[in-house]
């Protein structure tokens, strides 16, 4: 069955867009991603056009994490606080991606510099996933405990000033490197219409030592409010957004994520994490192959202006 | 075949004077068509149709018609408007974007039908003075400075990629005779077809020789539903974006519901 898009002007089979949506949902439940990194490369292979998948991405990824958001505020597992400084950063972040955003599609170089981006992201994210928990799982065969991560334990970030307390995080430190990583995170999620949590988590956790428990619940509260940001902003600057395109695959992605979430019960962390840093490094292998081989077509045409 | 049909019409430019009394001999033919609608709705499932349009001859000679020696094209022909065409070309490995020229006036969409072969109907050359066909259209560059090769190359990929997309489509023998003076011609619509005003236009020839054109406005349309949100989201984008965020929310809100756990 196929329906026509609006907004991308295209139809598409239905069934195949609410596949892709349960197929991401499943893995963002098991491993607590939001999926964003995976449905906008998987709508550019489905021939969307990439203005309109970016977009449409940020905008699918508010589903999936105010769900899970909301299931992290019940628990108490999220520092609004810290949420809120993050934003902050996100905003501005933001602002700056979707100019960079119009830009480069007015110069044609839009596609590029996403691939690019995903590329460079996605590889190192998922290189130093894999690095991190293939070490993990050799130690737990080797027999030796687990090495903790010791709180209390202070790196170069938290000597910068501004220093600002964190109560549900336990944490005292200064709000540059916050403000930053979220300007980091919206950036990208403008121009990549990621949530960034694949980013986030790590950086909360191995940068400013955030609870691991406080961090995915913080993380997906400040995705739902830089990713409702970057949709309205590509809805009013670029009119990108294709609303039903993103409500297929949200409908397939809520139902996949119920299931995800039980089949990441049954794995262990850092199993969990070494497949996780396997699927983001083949999603970047994928996208580097297209940037290296002759595309069969050499010419695109596109409207003068935008994508 | 051609000076045959010079000759006719010299023929019958020297008997005009005594036509009454050649009656079957000056046939003065016309063409009309009509479509069965003005407007086609694309609806949420539409994935490309087909588009009858039909025709009739006004004034055909019925021995011209007998012998097939009548040939009709009709072309429909969408909304022109700019194209820029970019060329990937490797640096350091990565295929970039590099070259790139803009085109004004482009038709998005070009479908012809014919009776027969192109190459059958007419010449080439005949199809040049009426720009008919595809490859005859004339892609007006935006930088008249532009080197000819270059303008050459780009417009040739220009109408490879309307081709391969199917937006620039042929269909030959896709306009049938029903009767001596009765035509149907189909023209294929692609799943991207644009939307705005496209023109249909029929022309007909005569042993070889161009007679007569006419046409006929056809509106595209999305339907109500579709044109509603394009709409929205052109007009007040802001408002559409907020809307689009809220339908996420209650969404990951009611899957929540849905599959309750804790």
């Amino acid at each position: 069955m196929s329906i026509y898009l609006p907004i991308a002007e295209i139809s598409v089979n239905v069934f195949v867009l609410l596949a892709m949506g349960a197929a991401v949902g499943f893995l963002s439940g098991m491993f607590g991603v939001g999926g964003g990194f995976l449905i906008t490369p998987l709508l550019i292979f489905y021939n969307i056009p990439p203005a309109i998948a970016v977009a449409t991405g940020a905008n699918q990824v508010i589903a999936s994490s105010f769900s899970g958001a909301l299931s992290h505020m019940k628990r108490g597992t999220l520092d609004f606080k810290l949420g809120g400084v993050l934003l902050a950063g996100g905003v501005v972040g933001s602002t700056v991606g979707i100019w960079v955003f119009s830009l480069l599609r007015s110069i044609g170089q839009l596609d590029l510099f996403i691939s690019l981006l995903y590329v460079v992201m996605l590889g190192t994210v998922g290189g130093l996933m894999f690095y991190e928990s293939v070490n993990a799982i050799r130690a737990t065969r080797s027999g030796a405990a687990p090495t903790l991560k010791k709180s209390g334990q202070h790196n170069w970030i938290h000597r910068l000033p501004l220093k600002m307390r964190f109560r549900a995080s336990k944490l005292f430190v200064s709000v540059i490197p916050i403000i930053a990583l979220g300007a980091a995170i919206g950036f990208l999620s403008s121009i990549m219409g990621v949530g960034g949590g694949f980013i986030m988590v790590p950086a909360l956790i191995y940068l400013l030592r955030v609870p691991t428990n406080v961090v995915i619940g913080t993380s997906l509260f400040q995705i739902i409010f830089t990713s409702a940001y970057t949709t309205l902003v590509h809805a009013t600057t670029n009119q990108t957004v294709d609303a039903m395109l993103a409500f297929l695959l949200m409908v397939g992605g809520v139902a996949g994520a119920q299931y995800g979430v039980k089949a990441g019960q049954r794995l262990r962390g850092e199993q969990l994490r070494a497949l996780l840093a396997m699927l983001v490094l083949a999603v970047a292998i994928r996208l580097a192959i297209d940037l290296f081989v002759t595309p069969p077509n050499i010419y695109s045409l596109s409207v003068p202006g935008a994508g | 075949m051609r000076t045959a049909a010079m000759a006719t019409l010299l023929a019958l430019a020297i008997s005009l004077p005594a036509a009454a009394a050649h009656a079957q001999a000056t046939h003065d033919e016309g063409i009309q068509i009509g479509l069965s609608t003005d407007a086609v709705s694309i609806t949420a499932g539409f994935s490309g149709a087909d588009l009858t349009i039909f025709g009739s001859l006004e004034d055909a000679d019925p021995q011209i018609a007998r012998q097939g020696r009548y040939d009709v094209i009709v072309v429909l022909e969408g909304p022109a408007r700019p194209v820029v065409v970019r060329r990937k070309d490797r640096v350091l490995g990565v295929w970039i974007n590099l070259e790139s020229e803009q085109f004004d006036n482009v038709p998005v969409s070009y479908s012809v039908a014919s009776t027969r072969p192109f190459q059958d109907i007419t010449q080439p050359d005949s199809y040049k003075q009426l720009s008919l066909g595809a490859g005859n259209i004339y892609m007006q560059p935006a930088d008249p400075e532009s080197p000819p090769a270059t303008i050459a190359e780009f417009t040739k990929a220009l109408r490879q990629r309307k081709a391969a997309t199917g937006l620039y489509s042929e269909n030959v023998g896709g306009v049938q005779f029903l009767s001596q003076n009765l035509f149907r011609a189909t023209v294929r619509l692609a799943p991207d077809v644009p939307v705005g005003t496209h023109k249909a236009r029929a022309f007909l020839f005569k042993n070889g020789v161009f007679v007569k054109e006419s046409s006929a406005q056809l509106e595209i349309r999305k339907s109500g539903f579709e044109q509603a949100v394009f709409r929205l989201a052109h007009n007040h984008g802001f408002f559409y974006g907020f809307l689009s965020v809220s339908l996420a929310m209650l969404t990951g809100w009611m899957g929540r519901i849905v599959f309750r756990k804790d």
